[in-house]
Parts: structure tokens; sequence; C-alpha cells
């Protein structure tokens, strides 16, 4: 996808997303808001909701940051998560991982351990068979570590 | 009667009411603490597992595996909890000489490479060193940290004591200033702990891998701006026996995770 | 060789949803970080992880690449980028319906290459 067709998405995202996370009153970082754009794909609804982004809100040492997605769906054959994207504001690279889940998964809550290089957003994308998409964006506190070690 | 038992019992509260030591892992983040108690997740737990594949496996010249001479790793709860400590009894040498040292686990493990194994020691901070040191360390899990009493421990300590109270490097800092005068107090994000050795080999956040003590040690004079002393240097050797000393009692934890 | 870990249980009831647990040992060196001496540390990352399905008890379930074995169900897949941490660790879930072999893939840079399977018996 090049710089043209996605610019022009995201601006017909931007009005789906209206920039605010309803949890924390969060404004949502343009970044992120592309990132999850393409993500959904030009065309697909993209809202908040129904997507929990479990991360503390202050990370004592940002090599290694626990998170928690789960997606409210009953992971049916009719009806479940396809996929999980998770961004990153402001590390050196915005991606994290995507997870792809299938019915076979039950449930659909994925844990994993990240790294933050610093204070920033990051957003949970959560697609569903039909092509919709769920998000959920968050904001943390990294600090530095005391003796940064080599 | 009645009294002296009133007595006893006050005497019993009182002196078990506050042990004023608290192991690192208290001191850190829920998450942190998370990571170490849930074996699924402690990262420390790979190193571990990969000890106890080192355990039975056949290696050296005399190709003889650890289980051969010890059986099964399960029969080593106990040992961890010991070192530093003098050396286990030399194969090779008539002369006594090489009981005539205090160790550490690592040194233990690389003495019995070498002598039992014939094969050649590995050098600080090596994957498969700490891998097997863990792997030890975690059968002594809950176990208290026990010294043995020997002269020349005690001797080590003496002299670990006196390092640990000494100022260093350019900030001009010793052990005991930060991690007596100031544990609970803030470094930056970080809370000081008092720097009790429940855990080793760690695996610590900072590094993303599991290390010894020495490193850690090592990685402490630095921050104040001294010249570490060398890996497997008796200055460090000293420090860490009467670091274990300092810590007698406490119950191992390894593998510890620490940020 | 690297080291890798598996929890989940051994026997479940049709229709639970057991939790899976996977961590491996691997650096995950970002390709930013540089030595003491600074010279820049190559990017070595871990890029793939699946977990597949393989129907089925008292199979040897021996190919290279469990997920195109004929009858394999693909699970669980993940994408990583250096922001995951080192060591990887994934949390996942799977309802037991059959009993069979749960693969675990992991594939990166370099070669890197790892496999682990784990039985299920399912009642």
């Amino acid at each position: 996808m090049n710089r043209r067709t996605l610019l022009g998405a995201s601006a017909a995202g931007t009005l789906l997303i209206a920039m605010r996370s309803l949890a924390a009153n969060i404004v949502v970082s343009p970044i992120l808001s592309e990132l999850a754009r393409a993500y959904a794909g030009p065309g697909a609804a993209l809202r908040e909701g129904r997507v929990k982004f479990d991360i503390t809100p202050l990370v004592e040492n940002g090599n290694s940051v626990p998170v928690e997605v789960t997606v409210d769906s009953p992971m049916t054959t009719a009806q479940h998560v396809t996929g999980i994207a998770i961004f990153n504001e402001k590390n050196p690279q915005n991606d994290v991982a995507v997870f792809e889940l299938t019915p076979l998964c039950g449930r659909a809550r994925v844990a994993t351990r990240i790294r933050l290089a610093t204070s920033q957003q990051l957003i949970a994308v959560a697609k569903m068979n039909d092509g919709s998409c769920w998000t959920h964006t968050v904001e943390v506190i990294v600090t530095t570590a005391s003796c940064v070690e080599e | 009667m009645r009294l002296a038992l009133a007595i006893a019992a006050l005497v019993i509260a009182l002196t078990s009411a506050a042990e004023p030591r608290k192991s690192g892992i208290d001191y850190a983040s829920a998450a942190t603490q998370t990571l170490q108690k849930d074996d699924a997740q402690n990262p420390g737990m790979l190193w571990v597992k990969d000890g106890q594949a080192r355990w039975t496996e056949r290696t050296g010249a005399a190709n003889k595996a650890c289980a051969d001479c010890h059986g099964e790793i399960a029969k080593m709860r106990g040992v961890a909890v010991r070192y530093p400590a003098m050396a286990a009894p030399s194969a090779a040498t008539a002369s006594a000489t090489s009981t005539q040292r205090v160790i550490n686990l690592a040194q233990q493990i690389n003495q019995c490479r070498v002598e039992r194994q014939q094969a050649s020691a590995w050098p600080a901070e090596n994957a498969s060193l700490l891998g097997l040191e863990a792997a030890l360390a975690f059968e002594s899990r809950t176990l208290p940290i026990a010294p043995p009493v020997q002269p020349l421990l005690a001797a080590a300590q003496a002299r670990g004591e006196a390092l640990y109270r000494q100022r260093i490097g350019q900030m001009d800092l010793s052990c005991r200033d930060c991690h007596d005068g100031l544990a609970g107090k803030r470094l930056g994000g970080n809370i000081i702990p008092q720097g009790h050795p429940t855990g080793y080999p760690i695996y610590r956040l900072e590094w993303q891998a599991v290390g010894s003590l020495q490193r850690r040690l090592r990685g402490c004079m630095t921050a104040v701006r001294a010249e570490p002393y060398p890996y497997g240097s008796s200055e460090l050797l000293d420090l860490e026996a009467y670091l274990m000393k300092r810590a007698a009692g406490m119950p191992l934890e390894t593998p510890g995770v620490r940020p | 060789m690297a080291s890798a870990l598996i929890t989940m249980p051994k026997a479940a009831r049709a229709g639970d949803v057991i939790e899976v647990r996977a961590l491996v040992q691997h650096a995950m060196e970002t390709g930013y970080r540089r030595s003491s001496e600074g010279a820049l540390l190559p990017r070595d990352l871990i890029r793939r992880f699946t977990c597949s399905f393989v129907e089925g008890t008292g199979q040897s379930v021996s190919t290279s690449d469990g997920s195109s074995k004929p009858g394999s169900r693909l699970v669980f897949a993940a994408t990583l980028h250096a922001a995951v941490a080192a060591n990887p660790y994934f949390a996942f879930h799977f309802r037991a319906e059959r009993s069979g072999t749960l693969i675990f893939i992991w594939t990166g840079d370099n070669g890197f290459a790892h496999r682990e399977q784990v039985n299920l018996l399912v009642t």
C-alpha cells in the first residue's frame, strides 16, 4: 500500500475513530490511528470497544512489560476474532506483534511481554471474521532504569 | 513457672516480630513479582531447564555426566545454599591444595568439569555454566541460605565485610551507604534493595538474560565509577562470602527476577 | 540450542477451554543496541510463532513443519517484531475437543528454528 492510499484511507478512517479512547479520555495519536486503519483495511468498520488492553500504567523497566489483550467474542465459527494487532507510538518501530486467532482458540485472550523505549501510547486492534475492527488505546509512563548497563 | 513461660513468650514474640531483612523481590513492582512467582513465565526457568538437560549430558574426555557421579539432580537439594564454601576435595592432586580455598558454586561446577569430566572450564557468565548453576540453585529453592562454619570461609567473610564497608569509585560510595543506609528509598525509577543475594543466578530485566552475583557486583561498581574487580578475583569472592553470611537464613528464590 | 517451555494441562474434558503458555529462549536483538566497544549489534529476531493441532493419539508427529502436515490445523500464530521482549512469552487459549498433539514452532533470523510438541488427552 503506498503512502497516498494510506493517507486517503486514514482521512476516511479518522471520522470513524473520532480520536477519543472511551476508557481513559486519551486523544489517540495520529500515527496509531493510521496504523490501525492500515491493519483494518480501507472501508472496514473501525470502532472503540469490545477490546480490553491490559497494561500497567507505570512501567518499572521498559525491557519487559507484560500486556494482555482480551476481546469480547464467543469464538465460534460464525463469530470469532481473526486477528489482534498491537502498535506502539514512540519506539524506533511502531509494530509490536500481530496475532492470528482461530475458533480453535475458544477464547480471545492473548498475553505477552513487550519492550517500550519511553512513555507513550499503545493501541490494540482486534479484527473480526466479519471484517469489523475494534480498538482500545492506552497510555503508559516508562521509567528509566537507575543504572543502565551494557 | 507461669511467669517464666510468660517471659519466654514475650521474648519469642519480640525477637520474631520484625525480620528487618527483605529480599529484592519485595521491592520490585507487582509485574516483576508475578514474573518471578510464575514458573510458566519466569524467563530464568529457561536457563534452569537448560541446566537440567546438561546435568545428564555426557561430556569431556572422561565421557561422564554430572548424574553419573551425583545421581538425580533432586539429590542436590541443600547444596547451593551453602556456597561460597571451601572447595570439595580435588580428584587430581595428592597435596590437598585445592581444598584450601573458598570457591563459589560456579567455580565448584568448573572444578568438577575439569577434574572429573576432563572437559575445559567454562568462562564466567557462560550460558551453560549459568544454566547448571541455576538448575542446582533451583533444587534448593525455599531452603534457608546456610553458609557452613569453616575457618577459611570466616576469614573470607571478614574480608568481604571490610570491602562492603569501603568507599570506592568517583562517587566515593560504599555498598553499605546505599544498601544499609538507603534501602527502601528510590534511585531513579527503582527502589534501592538491601542487596541480599537470594535469587542468584537472577534473570535481570536490564540484562534481558540470566547472570551471576559477580556480574551484578561488577555492574554496581561501574555504576559508582569504580574499576570493577575482575571475574573470579578474590575480592569478588570475599564479597560473595560476606553477602551470603549477611543473608543467612533467608530463603533462596532462584531463579530470581530483578529489574 | 534454544530452550523452550510449554505450560498447559496434559488432559482436559471435551469442551474445556485451556490456557496454553509458551516461553522460548532468544535474545531478540533489536538491531539498535551497541556493544560496550560501540559496535552496533545486528538485528536477530524470532519472526514467527505458530501453534497447530494434530488430532489423534499415539501418532509420532515428526515432520519439520507441523503446520503443513495433512490434518494439522492452525490454532494460533504470532508475527513478532523487535518490540517483543527477549525470551518471548505468549499465553493463549485452546478449546479441547479431541485428543491430539499441539505443535509449537518458532522461526526467525539466521535460520533460527525451534519446535516443541505436547500431547493432550481429551476425555
